[in-house]
């Protein structure tokens, strides 16, 4: 997708989109945002933000009433990340975001208390906090993760079990903290999922914040990232594998908005059998304040079967010269049956070889995650879906 | 004492233009120990030889056998052909992103001899093929040719070649792209399996060059899909004084025939 080419009659922008004759919002920073679900129209599924996703699937959690009561989790301990509830109108709430979309309103509209994560101290550690039975009941919830200045720590907010949630978290990242966020999708097959993910990043900060959705029937996760202060650095990664009559989506988006920031984002997808389905879409903003700014994001899906569909949009928005670099790539491309070949001349027999193939392709999420524990679970997963074919 | 024949091979090939026929009734026997050398100019067929061996889903075989051992290679699916013990050194390794040549070599061995190879050994041995080779040790760790260099690939075919012990290998222009050291390390390490293995070898090259580093007992002349003429090394002496031209008058009038 990267492209050098002078403007044609056909490049996109030029002219009107065939979706409607309104005017698109100019600018990815301007669009309308509201805590309050009244203030966003009901969904007819061509809103730009809903037209890749099945909107009649969960009507429940973008139109309907949720129950906005504390989830069953089950957290580990460790030194340095405590977990308390705070009520709705705690200072922290709402710092690093505003919902884009309704059902991001109605889980704002709705929950009772937030669920607080702080994580405090310079040593590494890492705690999990998993949601697990929340049953067929449409739910809201609240999540706000807190590293302190200077602090470090990893934080995986899992999900496994059934599950009908619409929900918001915030990541606030002090000055010169460096936090991971791990959010992982290991939901039972009829699970929907719908995160507005929200970070904030201080000066000097960095943030590695990884989607991995495995399980559930419509999962929809969507981080976007706020570089707000100078030097401030996300490294934004995410891995997802879709099976048969799955919608796995994320809607990215960076907002370099400081001096001397720098984004990456990679993600990488696989698709399995008929309706597996993948949306990604990538926007990345560099304001006008934003001088020397790095940023690359790109997409990578693999499709290995007929009968999948993948979307991959990524979208660079720059308003000031003066930057370092900025570059985005997307490619989906189908299973190569030449290393298929190669590795079966090898003895490998066929099964096995595409379980190389795969791995081999989502190998460089995995190896980045940084926790050795997780990746040795998340290879297990990986290697189960395979099995699933 | 093991054998590969190929017996009266017709293979076809789908294009864009049509069914296209590239062998036109190939007989070969290969004893085990024995090195041949198949000769010929581009467009003649060789590659198309190696890949049937190997059983590329490309190549249509409509008539003959491949036997090894009297077994029909033919009814065997690719993975089935390398652990019953033919190999194919590949002109154009493909790049297997994410997986390291530990991992792939391991595998491969492991799915080869059925059970995995005791681990201290197994180290020892790649360790010693890739010193052998002059591969550097961080070889190891990179992904299967994934940035290697022309030379860099070809001593990675030839460091399985070593370690997975085939009964019979089919060289693919393995000298093509070679600088002369290259070349005589490659080379070396064919000798190496040869020798060790009594390895048969069916070496498929454009040019006679790699001959002088590699002794075949056999040269056979591939032209137009069958093989025009065959001899002793002493024939390879002779494509490099005259070259493919003698040949090209027969080539001219089996393209003249129209494919089935």
């Amino acid at each position: 997708m990267t492209s050098t080419a002078m403007p044609t009659a056909g490049q996109h922008g030029l002219v009107a989109h065939s979706d409607g004759a309104f005017v698109p919002v100019q600018t990815r920073s301007e669009r309308f945002r509201s805590v309050n679900v009244e203030d966003f129209a009901p969904i007819t599924g061509r809103e730009h933000e809903w037209k890749l996703s099945p909107v009649a699937a969960f009507a429940d959690l973008t139109g309907g009433e949720l129950d906005g009561s504390r989830l069953a989790i089950e957290t580990t301990d460790a030194s340095g990340i405590s977990f308390s509830y705070i009520p709705r109108d705690d200072a922290r709430i709402g710092t690093a975001g505003t919902p884009e979309e309704r059902a991001s309103a109605n889980a704002w509209s709705t929950f009772d208390e937030a669920l607080l994560v702080s994580v405090t101290g310079e040593d590494e550690k890492i705690a999990f906090v998993t949601r697990t039975g929340l049953g067929d009941t449409p739910r809201a919830a609240h999540t706000v993760i807190e590293a302190a200045p200077n602090s470090r720590g990893f934080v995986v907010l899992a999900g496994t079990g059934a599950a009908r949630l619409s929900e918001n978290v915030e990541i606030i990242v002090g000055a010169g903290a460096s936090l991971t966020v791990v959010s992982l999708q290991e939901w039972d097959d009829e699970a929907v999922h719908l995160s507005s993910q929200f970070a904030r990043l201080g000066r000097d900060s960095f943030l590695k914040h990884i989607v991995v959705s495995l399980g559930g029937k419509v999962v929809r996760v969507n981080p976007s990232t706020h570089l707000a202060e100078q030097g401030a650095d996300i490294e934004a990664l995410g891995l997802y594998f879709a099976d048969a009559g799955q919608h796995l989506e994320q809607q990215v988006y960076v907002h370099h908005d400081a001096p001397h920031t720098k984004s990456r984002v990679t993600y990488k997808g696989a698709l399995q059998g008929a309706g597996a389905r993948t949306v990604w879409i990538g926007d990345v903003l560099i304001g006008n304040a934003a001088v020397g700014t790095d940023s690359y994001e790109q997409n990578r899906n693999l499709v290995l079967t007929e009968g999948t569909r993948a979307d991959s949009v990524p979208n660079l928005e720059i308003e000031t010269g003066d930057i370092e670099g900025a570059g985005h790539a997307s490619a989906t491309g189908r299973f190569d049956d030449e290393q298929l070949f190669y590795l079966m001349a090898r003895g490998i027999r066929e099964d096995e070889a595409r379980r190389l193939v795969v791995r081999g392709f989502l190998t460089d999420i995995v190896q980045k995650i940084g926790s050795a524990d997780l990746e040795a679970r998340l290879t297990a997963a990986i290697e189960a879906e395979l099995e699933g074919r | 004492m093991s054998v590969l024949e190929i017996k009266n091979l017709h293979v076809n090939v789908e294009t864009e233009q049509g069914t296209r026929e590239i062998l036109r009734g190939v007989d070969l026997v290969i004893n085990e120990g024995e090195i041949h050398a198949i000769m010929g100019p581009n467009g003649s067929g060789k590659s198309t030889l190696a890949y049937t061996i190997a059983g590329h889903p490309k190549y249509q075989v409509v008539e003959g056998e491949i036997l090894l051992d009297g077994e029909n290679v033919l009814e065997m699916s690719v993975d089935e052909r390398a652990r019953a013990g033919v190999f194919l050194a590949m002109q154009y390794p493909v790049e297997i992103p994410g997986v390291t040549v530990t991992n792939f070599l391991r595998t491969a061995k492991t799915a080869i001899d059925g059970e995995a190879p005791a681990i201290r050994g197994w180290i020892k041995d790649v360790r010693e093929s890739m010193s052998n080779l002059k591969m550097d040790s961080a070889f190891a760790e990179r992904n299967v040719n994934e940035g290697f260099s022309g030379g860099e690939k070809k001593r990675n075919e030839i460091l399985q070649l070593e370690l997975l012990k085939p009964k019979f290998a089919v060289l693919d222009e393995t000298d093509s792209g070679l600088d002369v050291d290259a070349l005589k390390i490659v080379s070396e390490g064919v000798n190496r399996a040869h020798a060790n293995t009594g390895l048969g070898v069916l070496l498929i090259t454009h040019y006679t060059r790699i001959l002088r580093y590699i002794k075949p007992d056999f040269v056979h002349v591939f032209v137009a899909g069958r093989i025009a003429e065959q001899g002793g090394a002493e024939l390879a002496d002779r494509l490099e004084e005259e070259g493919y031209d003698r040949y090209q008058v027969a080539e001219s009038a089996a393209e003249a025939v129209p494919a089935e």
